[in-house]
């Protein structure tokens, strides 16, 4: 199950956050500072996916932004990955030049 | 007032600020505009004011002044306001406000009404945020929406039903018949969201999983030969423009399907011999050059791992599992560990041969893989292939991150204890952990080296030695240390006499080992707990080593003053030894015993046979700090997982976790606190009370008040059974009774149960019997102990009931004990 939905940019701000299981506000900042830290400090050639607490990060960036999915055991990673492109392709189509 | 701003400059204005409190200034006053205009009452901006509300509440601002207006605007008539409203209520409502009901209302209407995004937006919401009781009033109406034609409709419905589903599982059989024609659909949309409804009721509920997968009815309308016929369509379906991602077409819907396959086929044989001939073709047909097909040969290999495949497409499996990990791209290398240490436990062999690669993952820079690849790695090791992994697993241990060490130190030490082909090859590497990563091993692990190191009998000298050149450089790692200053302690006489084989003997007097020990007791870098060792090892030293009994005197008289109140203990105790005790000094510093095999896990366990001596199956873990004497009853009580207690009031608290060792440990703390001599258990008394050394073949309960006169409980039918009395000295409230059964027929007495009953305010444990037959002629008898605690030291009674078989007939027999003498109980 996909657990949260995050856009941030390399600064570190929010630019879109979806969460599919309530968490408390205050909480999700702490948590986006983290998520971000966490995929910032991974290399060019090191793999998408980051166990992060007790769920999983899916991780791609596009130019300066990061697109970080949070899944829990039963998704398959791979899956998400391509769904993350898949967005950003619909993305791309609907408002052009993303 | 002038228009307020719309969203996107809002959005500008934002981003244009510089340090985050500016943004918050921005904020604020936006947010102190807004409100005065909900205020107002505008119906014309409403809608503009919220969305930047709720812009505002994804940067982390709170928002929840602006609830009441998205129901405002849910209940509006123009579609523009509705559509934010509820986007509004999906993101600030939720259950726990008790607004959210006030919508329901809404929703139903919406849900009924003439356009369809009206009412998908109705169904998204519901099926966003929808409480328990939302969902049971709409739920008909959800389920209504499910059965229509229009398939942007269906959709939405089914993810709703979902979530309904979630909320409230009884409602399940209500969507059942509608689920009969949702995969008749040619809209993939519809489609997946059908497989996902489907999967959550085969997850949620184990009869609608053998619902779906039951035979017997017309094939076409089963589902798995279904399922299996979509998928087969999108793997034949050549290209098709609206599905196509890189070249497979919709592969997030094979995804799920095969999902779907693994839930149904999981531990039943029709479905997964219905599934093996589709599985085999994704398998080989799927294309692999990208993600998106590595991504559906994952999802396959999983599902054929988990149903109940036949041999050959398993084999399929773990090849595909190894032509990713020989892949470059990091991500298909980490899901291809993942997934073979799933299968590890199933399909160990064919793991086996891709063990050189995972090995190689080892040395990858990548973090998330190298913890895999060192999961994996341990999950492997086996007899044959000991000594080569190990090598690899050390040259890891050296090289990794700081978060992986003390996890690779336990895996190489249980690994290493389970299969290591030589004492001295697991002591070697025993050192090379402690030496590598020192600091970062478990604490837990010192006992268990320590017992390993006792139990090699003939390593010792060896080890010792091996152990001293270690800390003679270096001694900052802790669990290095201590285990270096128990050897040294304990086998201090074979280190100065030279007397290793295995290695060239070193030449120590004994100043220099009591230099280095000293060395460690000032040292600033060592944990009390490592003094504490040190100490110790040097007062057992003062009965090995000849010459320099004094010195060791005198540092033992240096520390009666320490701050630390462990050290200072241990050292009044030492000196006490040293003046008044001198003459059973050499006793009490003895060599250990060897120690038998401990279990790590599970409680510890006493097997009692006559109640005098025992073997202690011992547990390992130390207790959080030395001596704490903590309440005696209850420990003494607990100690054993006392089996046959009916029909006894069971003992207070049960399940106290694994620390039944700690218990025994304090109950030796206590009988050694005052330092006076206690008459058997010798030797034992001066070691560092976390180590449960020496507790095998000692007697617990010899203790000294034994002068109770014994008494016959029940004398009938040839059967004499005898109680004898101990008080433990420990504890007052304690009597610990040893029944004897004897019997003076011809005739054996098989399958005795002793039972035995207390008033209320006693507390009983039965501990196992030595046996359960009596020979005849008196030539054998049963022993058992009871265990009886009397805080309130009443008369003890007792109410017994024996069944046996005699003379091939069963007998049973109650009787009540009344003949206590006083000195049992009071």
């Amino acid at each position: 199950m996909i657990k949260f939905f995050l856009m941030v940019n390399k600064q570190g701000q929010t630019r879109l956050s979806r969460y599919y299981e309530h968490v408390e506000i205050n909480k999700r900042t702490i948590l986006e500072a983290e998520v971000i830290k966490n995929c910032l400090s991974r290399s060019k050639d090191e793999c998408s996916f980051i166990e992060y607490k007790d769920f999983k990060l899916v991780y791609r960036q596009y130019a300066a932004l990061f697109i970080v999915v949070g899944i829990d055991q039963t998704e398959n990673e791979m899956a998400v990955y391509e769904l993350i492109h898949n967005f950003v392709e619909v993305l791309d189509k609907y408002f052009s030049r993303v | 007032m002038p228009a307020p701003i719309r969203l996107r400059e809002l959005i500008r204005t934002i981003r244009t600020a510089r340090t985050q409190a500016e943004e918050r200034e921005m904020i604020q006053k936006e947010c102190a505009a807004i409100r005065s205009s909900f205020r107002e009452e505008d119906n014309t901006y409403r809608c503009r004011n919220v969305a930047k509300l709720l812009y505002m509440h994804m940067l982390g601002y709170p928002a929840h002044f602006g609830q009441l207006e998205c129901l405002k605007l849910i209940a509006s008539q123009k579609f523009t306001d509705k559509r934010i409203g509820y986007l509004g209520a999906m993101l600030l409502l939720d259950e726990r406000q008790d607004v959210h009901l006030l919508m329901t209302n809404c929703i139903k209407n919406d849900l009924n009404h003439s356009t369809q995004y009206v009412q998908g937006l109705a169904l998204c919401t519901l099926g966003c945020m929808g409480s328990s009781e939302m969902c049971r009033d709409l739920a008909g109406e959800v389920e209504k929406l499910l059965k229509t034609s229009n398939s942007y409709l269906r959709k939405k419905a089914a993810l709703c039903a979902v979530h309904v589903i979630r909320k409230v599982p009884e409602l399940m059989e209500m969507f059942l018949p509608a689920t009969k024609n949702l995969l008749n659909e040619k809209n993939h949309g519809v489609l997946h969201t059908s497989v996902v409804l489907l999967t959550e009721m085969c997850e949620r509920s184990p009869d609608m999983l053998a619902h779906f997968r039951k035979v017997g009815q017309l094939s076409s309308s089963q589902l798995v030969p279904q399922l299996v016929r979509i998928l087969k369509n999108l793997i034949m379906s050549g290209y098709s423009p609206e599905h196509d991602v890189s070249g497979i077409s919709d592969p997030f819907l094979q995804v799920r399907i095969l999902r779907l396959l693994r839930i149904l086929g999981r531990n039943d044989d029709d479905s997964s011999e219905a599934m093996n001939d589709i599985l085999a073709q994704v398998a080989t047909n799927t294309e692999t050059s990208k993600n998106v097909g590595n991504a559906i040969l994952y999802e396959t290999v999983l599902t054929i791992m988990d149903i109940k495949s036949e041999s050959g497409l398993r084999v399929l499996a773990i090849n595909i599992l190894g032509r990713f990990l020989l892949n470059n791209d990091k991500n298909i290398r980490y899901v291809a560990l993942t997934s073979l240490l799933k299968t590890v436990q199933t399909d160990h062999n064919a793991v086996q041969r891709h063990r050189s690669t995972i090995v190689d993952c080892l040395k990858d820079l990548d973090v998330s893989i190298k913890r895999r690849a060192m999961e994996l790695s341990f999950a492997l090791v086996n007899g044959n292939n000991v000594r080569g992994m190990m090598k690899e697993l050390l040259y890891f241990l050296d090289s990794c991150e700081p978060e992986f060490k003390a996890d690779c130190a336990s895996g190489i030490f249980l690994a290493a204890e389970k299969y290591a082909p030589s004492k001295r090859w697991h002591i070697d590497t025993i050192m090379r952990v402690l030496t590598t990563a020192g600091s970062y091993v478990r604490d837990d692990a010192v006992p268990n080296l320590i017992q390993l190191i006792t139990n090699s009998v003939e390593m010792h000298a060896y080890t010792v030695q091996r152990l001293y050149k270690a800390i003679l450089g270096d001694y900052s790692q802790q669990p290095l240390v201590q285990v270096a200053s128990w050897c040294i302690g304990e086998y201090g006489d074979l280190l100065v006499s030279g007397q290793c084989e295995e290695e060239e003997p070193i030449q120590v007097t004994e100043d220099e080992v009591l230099d280095i020990l000293e060395s460690v007791l000032i040292s600033n870098m060592s944990a009390s707990v490592t003094r504490g060792y040190a100490l110790t090892a040097i007062m057992k030293l003062s009965t090995r080593f000849t010459c320099t009994v004094n010195r060791i005197k005198k540092i033992v008289s240096i520390y009666g003053s320490s701050i630390d109140v462990e050290l200072q203990q241990r050292a009044v105790e030492y000196n006490a030894l040293f003046k008044k005790y001198d003459h059973m000094r050499p006793a009490l510093l003895e060599r250990m015993p060897v120690m038998e095999k401990v279990t790590t896990n599970g409680p510890a366990e006493i097997v009692q046979t006559n109640g005098e001596t025992e073997t202690a199956v011992l547990e390992t873990k130390p207790p959080p700090s030395g001596l704490q004497p903590t309440n005696q009853a209850n420990d003494l009580l607990d100690l054993l997982g006392g089996s046959d207690i009916t029909p006894v009031i069971p003992t207070a608290p049960t399940s106290k976790p694994a620390s039944a060792g700690g218990e025994l440990l304090d109950l030796l703390g206590d009988l050694n606190l005052t330092g006076s001599p206690v008459s058997a258990p010798a030797p034992q008394i001066a070691q560092p009370p976390f180590l449960l050394d020496g507790l095998i073949s000692q007697p617990l309960f010899n203790d000294i008040a034994a002068g109770i006169p014994s008494i016959t409980a029940y004398n009938k039918n040839g059967l004499k059974i005898d109680f004898t009395f101990e008080r433990s000295n420990t504890n007052p409230s304690v009597t610990v009774i040893t029944i004897q059964a004897s019997n003076s027929t011809e005739l054996d007495m098989t399958d005795f149960v002793f039972q035995a009953a207390v008033p209320k305010t006693f507390q009983l444990q039965l501990l196992s019997p030595s046996s359960s037959v009596i020979p005849a002629f008196n030539s054998g008898t049963i022993t058992q102990v009871i265990k009886v605690l009397n805080p309130q030291k009443q008369q003890l009674r007792m109410r017994i009931k024996l069944t046996y078989n005699h003379k091939g007939s069963a007998m049973q027999d109650l009787a009540e004990v009344n003949n206590f003498p006083p000195q049992s109980w009071q």
